[in-house]
């Protein structure tokens, strides 16, 4: 924690960075924190507690954060890879951010807690078993200790996945219009996601409304799909749109879902390397085709 | 979803590309072939224009299945839009499947301009396996559904995040 303190004053002391942009600790458990002055960086943390995906600062939607100047974002695995997926899609200049990597071992799942917590099977955040990111290659200065595996969840997502995938399709579509008709609208999937980048997203169109405005499961449905899709080959899982959502339902099997799709079918796996096509903006002229006549 | 009605007859909403499939389709017209009328067909440029949400909104307004047709591989006439459709559709297709909505319902299919009868074979084909699924009333419903209580999903609660339901 001190390195990360001292290598944050030492970029604001140079002037390398405007801001930095970590964690603190709040009154419920980590928050985001901005940091311009020197002495604040004693303020910074992180430890289990700090799941928030801080790369949505970064986001050409929040243009009135770019006017804090140049940033140096703390960033741990899944983080970076929110950023390589800015830069990827030309959304970033890399010049506008210094990266400051943090080792990771797992985070929280339920990270509101007043003091750090060692994980547990039952406490990790079940995306973070066989992370492949927990150094963040990307960043310019990479800080913290080695930390150890994070533990397996009793259930992991893959597994969840493949449970939802077992049911015979009508017991499907129950299941995911019990969990959509939840859905108040209210789009924190999308204010909090790095990579939910349209200046205009296609829910609040209305000429033609592709995606019903009203919370009914019809438009629910229409709208978490949408959401979903666009996010094909892009989300980094770092499962801040499940962890926002105020009614509980679980984007991160929708998310995995279509990650496995992507992997199995254009051996494409979300990296943190900025170089790396993305799959639905690229195909390959012998794509599996098996299931067109 | 089932309807042993035999008065069912399927709402298919065909998307195609202008340059191939609607000029089959014509041929297959042309040629005099005897094919189910239940499909509407809308015209476009290429598949590469068909959003997913094109398919979406048929299912909201009525539609029991689609089809989705276009130039075969290295036909397109914009050199490329067929391959870049073939991803989305590959992925649509495997997301919805996911969600619930029947595959069955949609047909994917390349028809070039000769292959009036091939053109037929397809509708024929989805005309067939939308019937016997039924109407799609699922998801046209879905907007008079009231939300659904937690027990319609309590078989697979431990699928929910974490202290949540």
């Amino acid at each position: 924690m001190n390195e990360l303190r001292q290598l944050a004053r030492e970029l604001l002391v140079d002037e390398k960075v405007d801001v930095v942009i970590g964690w603190e600790d709040g009154r419920r458990g980590a928050r985001p924190a901005f940091v311009t002055a020197a002495d604040d960086a004693e303020r910074l943390i992180f430890d289990t507690r700090c799941v928030h995906n801080l790369a949505t600062y970064l986001s050409p939607r929040r243009s009135h954060l770019a006017e804090l100047g140049k940033v140096g974002l703390v960033v741990k695995g899944c983080d970076a890879k929110a950023v390589a997926g800015l830069l990827r899609e030309a959304q970033l200049p890399r010049d506008r951010v210094v990266l400051i990597g943090v080792r990771c071992g797992g985070v929280l799942e339920v990270p509101d807690l007043p003091q750090p917590a060692e994980l547990t099977s039952e406490t990790v955040a079940p995306r973070c078993f066989r992370c492949d990111v927990r150094e963040p290659h990307l960043a310019d200065h990479l800080v913290g200790e080695e930390r150890p595996d994070p533990p397996r969840p009793p259930m992991t997502i893959d597994e969840r996945v493949a449970a939802v995938d077992a049911l015979p399709v009508e017991q499907r579509w129950e299941f995911w219009v019990g969990q959509f008709s939840k859905c108040v609208r209210c789009y924190a999937c999308r204010q909090v996601c790095p990579l939910c980048v349209c200046d205009r997203c296609i829910a609040d169109k209305s000429l033609p409304q592709w995606v019903e405005s009203a919370s009914h499961p019809r438009g629910n449905l229409a709208w978490n799909l949408v959401r979903a899709l666009h996010l094909a080959g892009r989300c980094v899982n770092c499962g801040e749109c499940e962890r926002f959502c105020p009614v509980g339902i679980p984007l991160s099997l929708v998310n995995r879902k279509l990650q496995q799709v992507v992997k199995q079918r254009f051996g494409y796996v979300v990296s943190d390397d900025p170089e790396a096509a993305t799959p639905v903006g690229d195909y390959r002229l012998d794509d599996a085709q098996e299931f067109i006549r | 979803m089932k309807s042993a009605d035999d008065s069912f007859e399927p709402r298919i909403t065909a998307f195609v590309c202008n340059w191939c499939t609607y000029t089959g389709a014509d041929l297959a017209g042309t040629s005099r072939l005897h094919m189910a009328s239940n499909v509407r067909i809308i015209r476009l440029p290429c598949t590469g224009r068909i959003d997913p949400m094109f398919i979406v909104k048929a299912f909201e307004r009525g539609a029991d299945g689609v089809i989705v047709s276009g130039c075969h591989p290295a036909d397109c006439h914009y050199t490329s839009g067929n391959y870049h459709a073939r991803r989305r559709f590959a992925l649509f297709r495997e997301l919805a499947a996911f969600l619930g909505i029947d595959p069955e319902r949609m047909t994917f299919s390349w028809v070039s301009a000769s292959e009036g009868a091939k053109w037929r074979d397809v509708v024929d084909d989805t005309v067939a396996r939308v019937r016997a699924l039924g109407p799609f009333v699922a998801y046209q419903q879905l907007i008079d559904l009231p939300a659904l209580t937690g027990e319609s999903y309590a078989s697979v609660a431990g699928l929910l995040p974490g202290g949540d339901g």
